[in-house]
């Protein structure tokens, strides 16, 4: 039995094999495969794009619902453990698909669960499917997932999005470039996994500068939070925000992705440019996700 | 002048005495073996000289042997330690400790938002760097390094 806790639970054959069900998905979205099976959707913390893309993937694969999109109506808020909680949702359904605000609540339901558990984000740490959507949005735009130069925009230290993208795309061989404020630059680990796999990166602070040899621009948000001196966010905020202007030496292939919720790191004169994918990107989720779930109750 | 010599704290019989511990560890080193517990009688000294480690503790437990891995448990609080196996007053065998792979239920992970800080559950790290003594939380996969080690009490 698998689950999907991390996005470095699936091998690159695992996520090959995943993306290719997805297109296949989405030449023909409604598929039984579900028939007579029950998903639990627990939300532990409110998430209601993610709910509701997987719970449009159960739908569209034919799959009963139950779950919860708000514990404060559960046994939780009477004190109920985690563990109970999993114990007792795992004799009711075939998959449990979960998003707790507590870092590893999902490793731990995989490690007691006697059905499948989907990760749809445990705290700031992993949220696998959205990098699948990632992934797919990626291959679909560029025909591939080898040799493409990904710049990775903004919050680079805390983003956990771009850690699991980075992860990922680096089985295919990527040429990555960091565009970020000093105080958010990618950390130590993951450049010295990319050392470790023979993977060039640069890293810059500038942003119109160095999208030109792009073939997919990844922007992720500055948040005012992630800052000790307010000073330093007042002086960068506006150098990483993504104008239509800046576009116009880019590369004809190249495609904007943003995880979304977007506030103002992408301006809304770029929404119109054929280059902008966030929002076609947002809607690959649900085939994504129904891939995922399909591989994980092998059907 | 006469000099003063006299052992500082009295000999077993049979038993185990643990030398080399660093003067600030001696109570986790007491919480990770549970010696709270241990009936037999127990001798504990803190702020020895030492020439290694400029101040240790020593503890002298009678009747009570270790396993290897019960031994290697405080290798993350005292990695110096010294395990003498003490038969009829003789040393009959030292013992060095090595840190182990893996770590369960004795350090609390540092990071705040952590399932294992709020939920009932055991801990578990992957040992990273036995020299830094790094360890990588096997849920949320951060790392808790050695400043801010955290030994989880005996009941």
């Amino acid at each position: 039995m698998q689950s999907l806790v991390s996005i470095t639970d699936f091998s690159k054959q695992d996520i090959l094999q995943v993306l290719e069900r997805a297109a296949a998905f989405e030449a023909n979205p409604n598929m039984p495969l579900l028939s007579g099976k029950v998903v639990a959707t627990l939300f532990f913390e409110p998430s209601t794009r993610t709910r509701l893309s997987f719970e449009t993937a159960i739908s569209r694969l034919g799959g009963r619902i139950i779950g919860f999109s708000d514990a404060s109506s559960t046994s939780i808020s009477k004190g109920e453990t985690l563990k109970d909680t999993i114990m007792m949702v795992a004799n009711y359904a075939d998959l449990i698909v979960m998003r707790h605000p507590l870092e590893g609540a999902a490793r731990y339901a995989a490690e007691i669960s006697r059905v499948p558990i989907i990760n749809a984000g445990d705290g700031a740490n992993q949220h696998p499917t959205q990098t699948l959507l990632d992934l797919y949005s990626i291959q679909k735009t560029q025909g591939t997932l080898h040799g493409i130069n990904i710049a990775m925009v903004g919050d680079l230290k805390y983003g956990r999005t771009v850690h699991s993208l980075l992860q990922a795309m680096s089985l295919f061989g990527a040429h990555f470039s960091f565009i970020a404020p000093q105080e958010l630059a990618m950390p130590r680990e993951y450049k010295q996994l990319l050392e470790a796999r023979g993977i060039a990166y640069e890293e810059h602070t500038d942003l119109a500068e160095h999208i030109g040899n792009a073939d997919i621009i990844y922007m992720t948000r500055v948040q005012r939070e992630r800052f000790l001196d307010p000073m330093e966010y007042e002086r960068v905020k506006n150098v990483y925000v993504l104008q239509n202007k800046m576009l116009q030496n880019t590369k004809p292939n190249v495609k904007i992705l943003h995880p979304l919720p977007r506030v103002n790191e992408i301006s809304t004169d770029v929404d119109g440019n054929p280059k902008a994918y966030y929002f076609a990107q947002a809607g690959n989720g649900v085939f994504a996700r129904m891939a995922a779930i399909c591989k994980l109750l092998e059907c | 002048m006469k000099e003063e010599k006299h052992l500082k704290v009295s000999a077993i019989k049979n038993g185990t005495v643990i030398d080399h511990i660093p003067s600030g560890s001696l109570f986790k080193v007491v919480e990770i073996l549970a010696l709270n517990r241990c009936k037999s009688q127990l001798t504990l000294g803190n702020n020895l000289e030492s020439k290694l480690l400029g101040a240790k503790a020593i503890i002298k437990v009678a009747d009570r042997f270790f396993a290897d891995d019960e031994m290697n448990r405080i290798a993350l609080v005292a990695p110096q330690a010294k395990f003498n196996i003490i038969r009829d007053y003789e040393v009959m065998e030292k013992r060095t400790v090595t840190l182990p792979d893996a770590i369960v239920g004795i350090a609390r992970c540092m990071n705040p938002m952590c399932v294992t800080n709020h939920q009932p559950i055991l801990t578990k790290f992957n040992v990273v760097s036995k020299k830094d003594v790094l360890l990588q939380c096997c849920y949320c996969d951060k790392v808790t390094d050695q400043e801010h080690l955290v030994i989880i009490k005996n009941g």
